[in-house]
């Protein structure tokens, strides 16, 4: 850094003096900024992004009764010349059994489901935070903040209390006479999707009041004075405006709830088909680590889309932010 | 048009907030239950918090899963607060799109692909499984949403005054430490204590990449709640609740307050000028 070349000539001498210490300073800076760069980049590249091309690698070996549990993808041999045994098996299995191809359907139907009935309880929610008197406005954002802080875990569980057979809910529509014989509702998709919209509902709201917040109630006024109703104001004013806090939403309720897995295994009842469900019980009960990681790499594939176009909208708005 | 809040308005927030708070409400209240029929009230009692302290099980799976927070969580916010530096202030670079995929990827990514991708990889590289290995997992998960939400900070303040102090000579690191840190203090605390307490939460990929001896708070809870809802499991998650509420209420009132006193000297400052 600090070896600058000497000066040519006597003329420029004075000129080149005053630039090697701001060159060679620069230079360090730049060092600087890569080595910034570089420290959570390579963390990245390390715990993000090799771990998925090992599980793409063991998707294509077998499963094996030892430590580690599957097979060699490439072996060296004599004069070396290395084997590959890959093979597409594992995939053929999930093409097979129609239990794989169940559980992923079933799991987009039911996130499907779960992010439209999110959006419905979530909407009139963020509506009514953005229209709120500005002095409650933070403590209502702290209200919906707070359960998002809370364990999943713990709300979870908290319903398998109330929805069960002799549970609350149940207990209390008895008392009001609504109805005679307690519900089934623990243990099916019901719950499930109770389960869902409960447990994503500030990831609904959160972008939803986000920009419903920022509109600029001029619009509404003119759509007013120009006799549009309120209910037509709203359709065709507030919630075009409002996309992209509808987008943002559904992409953060629909893409995890695809591979949720506490919900549908404390909710849901033995039909409850969900992949996420699905690959803990080949990994961890059928420990068969190359179906688990097909079970995974199709998952990937399955979501790379809604994750793709996810990404592309959070950049946009961090750009327009900026 | 009429301004302020509609009948609608305000049945939606009291539906919506009922909807969210009654299901904790409950289990905080069924936890003081004396009887341990979870639907049955018999008297206000606090033996499930004493039995639950008799629990030694779970008083190390609670301690195991404390210092893995809070290590995890240290760093975390280090490198999410380089990466969110990163993403709003560095422009372009070689590799920059797929460093930001790999920012946004993990939060939406389901937590079975996470644990099971991070398993193999610690498998594949003979790494003991147990409280590095989650550790490990834990931070990388766990920077991703600090660089979100530090990003978010920055891009949300003026860059002529960091611009201000390099003009006058402050080199880029001391300009950092000197005037952008403590500008976004608050999104950083903020996301110490989300790395924090999305530590303790997680059940998913703390399973995949534990080992024997670092049973975590979530797993113990899980593999109980697996067997029913018992008064004590009730206790524990009070507890829980109650600790991250309290952190979480403090914190924000704090940076609420901050902001509030830097508003009113930024008014005062122009008013005097």
């Amino acid at each position: 850094m600090s070896s600058s070349p000497p000066p040519a000539a006597p003329a420029t001498a004075p000129q080149a003096a005053v630039e090697s210490p701001e060159v060679a300073r620069q230079g360090t800076q730049k060092l600087l900024k890569y080595l910034v760069i570089a420290v959570p980049y390579l963390w990245l590249l390390a715990f993000f992004l090799a771990p998925f091309l090992i599980v793409l690698k063991i998707s294509l070996v077998e499963v094996r009764v030892a430590m580690p549990p599957y097979s060699e993808l490439i072996t060296f041999v004599e004069d070396g010349w290395i084997a590959f045994h890959g093979s597409l098996e594992n995939y053929l299995w999930l093409w097979d059994d129609p239990l794989y191809i169940n559980s992923y359907l079933s799991s987009l139907k039911i996130a499907a489901t779960s992010t439209v009935l999110t959006l419905l309880v979530g909407y009139p929610i963020a509506y009514g935070m953005a229209r709120a008197p500005r002095r409650w406005r933070f403590a209502l954002l702290m209200l919906v903040i707070l359960p998002f802080w809370t364990s999943f875990l713990i709300r979870v569980y908290a319903w398998i209390g109330i929805l069960k057979k002799e549970g609350l809910l149940n207990l209390a529509l008895t008392h009001l006479g609504l109805i005679s014989e307690p519900l089934t509702i623990l243990n099916t998709d019901i719950a499930v999707y109770i389960g869902i919209v409960y447990s994503y509902l500030p990831f609904m709201v959160l972008p939803l009041y986000a920009n419903l917040e920022k509109m600029d109630l001029s619009l509404l006024e003119a759509a007013a004075d120009l006799g549009c109703r309120p209910i037509k104001a709203f359709w065709v004013v507030t919630v075009p405006l409002s996309m992209t806090g509808i987008v943002a939403g559904c992409f953060l309720v629909f893409i995890p709830a695809v591979g949720e897995f506490v919900i549908p295994d404390l909710l849901g009842g033995s039909e409850t088909l969900m992949i996420g469900k699905t690959l803990w019980t080949e990994f961890f009960n059928n420990r068969d680590w190359p179906v688990s990681s097909a079970v995974a790499v199709i998952l990937l594939l399955v979501l790379i889309i809604p994750i793709v176009l996810f990404q592309r909208q959070q950049q946009r708005s961090a750009e327009a932010e900026a | 048009m009429r301004q302020g809040l509609t009948w609608f308005n305000i049945a939606s927030l009291l539906l919506g907030f009922l909807f969210l708070y009654l299901p904790i409400a409950l289990l905080i209240i069924y936890s003081f239950n004396e009887s341990r029929l979870v639907t049955v009230w018999a008297g206000f009692s606090t033996k499930w918090y004493a039995e639950m302290l008799q629990n030694q099980g779970l008083l190390n799976a609670g301690w195991v899963t404390l210092k893995v927070a809070f290590t995890s969580s240290c760093f975390a916010t280090v490198l999410g607060t380089m990466a969110g530096l990163i993403m709003s202030r560095f422009g372009s670079f070689h590799g920059r799109t797929l460093f930001s995929g790999m920012i946004y990827a993990p939060l939406v990514m389901p937590e079975v692909i996470t644990g099971l991708s991070l398993l193999l990889m610690f498998v594949a590289v003979a790494l003991d499984r147990g409280f590095v290995t989650v550790t490990l997992a834990h931070i990388t998960f766990s920077m991703c949403y600090v660089a979100v939400v530090v990003q978010s900070r920055l891009a949300g303040f003026d860059r002529s005054i960091e611009e201000a102090a390099m003009d006058l000579g402050c080199p880029p690191g001391r300009t950092f430490f000197q005037i952008t840190l403590p500008i976004i203090a608050p999104a950083v605390v903020a996301g110490w204590l989300l790395s924090f307490t999305l530590s303790l939460d997680d059940l998913v990929i703390a399973s995949f990449t534990t080992g024997p001896g670092a049973t975590t708070l979530p797993m113990k809870i899980y593999s109980q709640v697996r067997l029913g809802v018992t008064p004590e499991i009730n206790a524990v998650c009070t507890i829980l609740v109650g600790l991250v509420a309290t952190g979480v209420l403090t914190a924000s009132l704090i940076t609420r307050r901050q902001e509030m006193r830097r508003e009113a000297e930024e008014r005062q400052a122009i008013a005097n000028s």
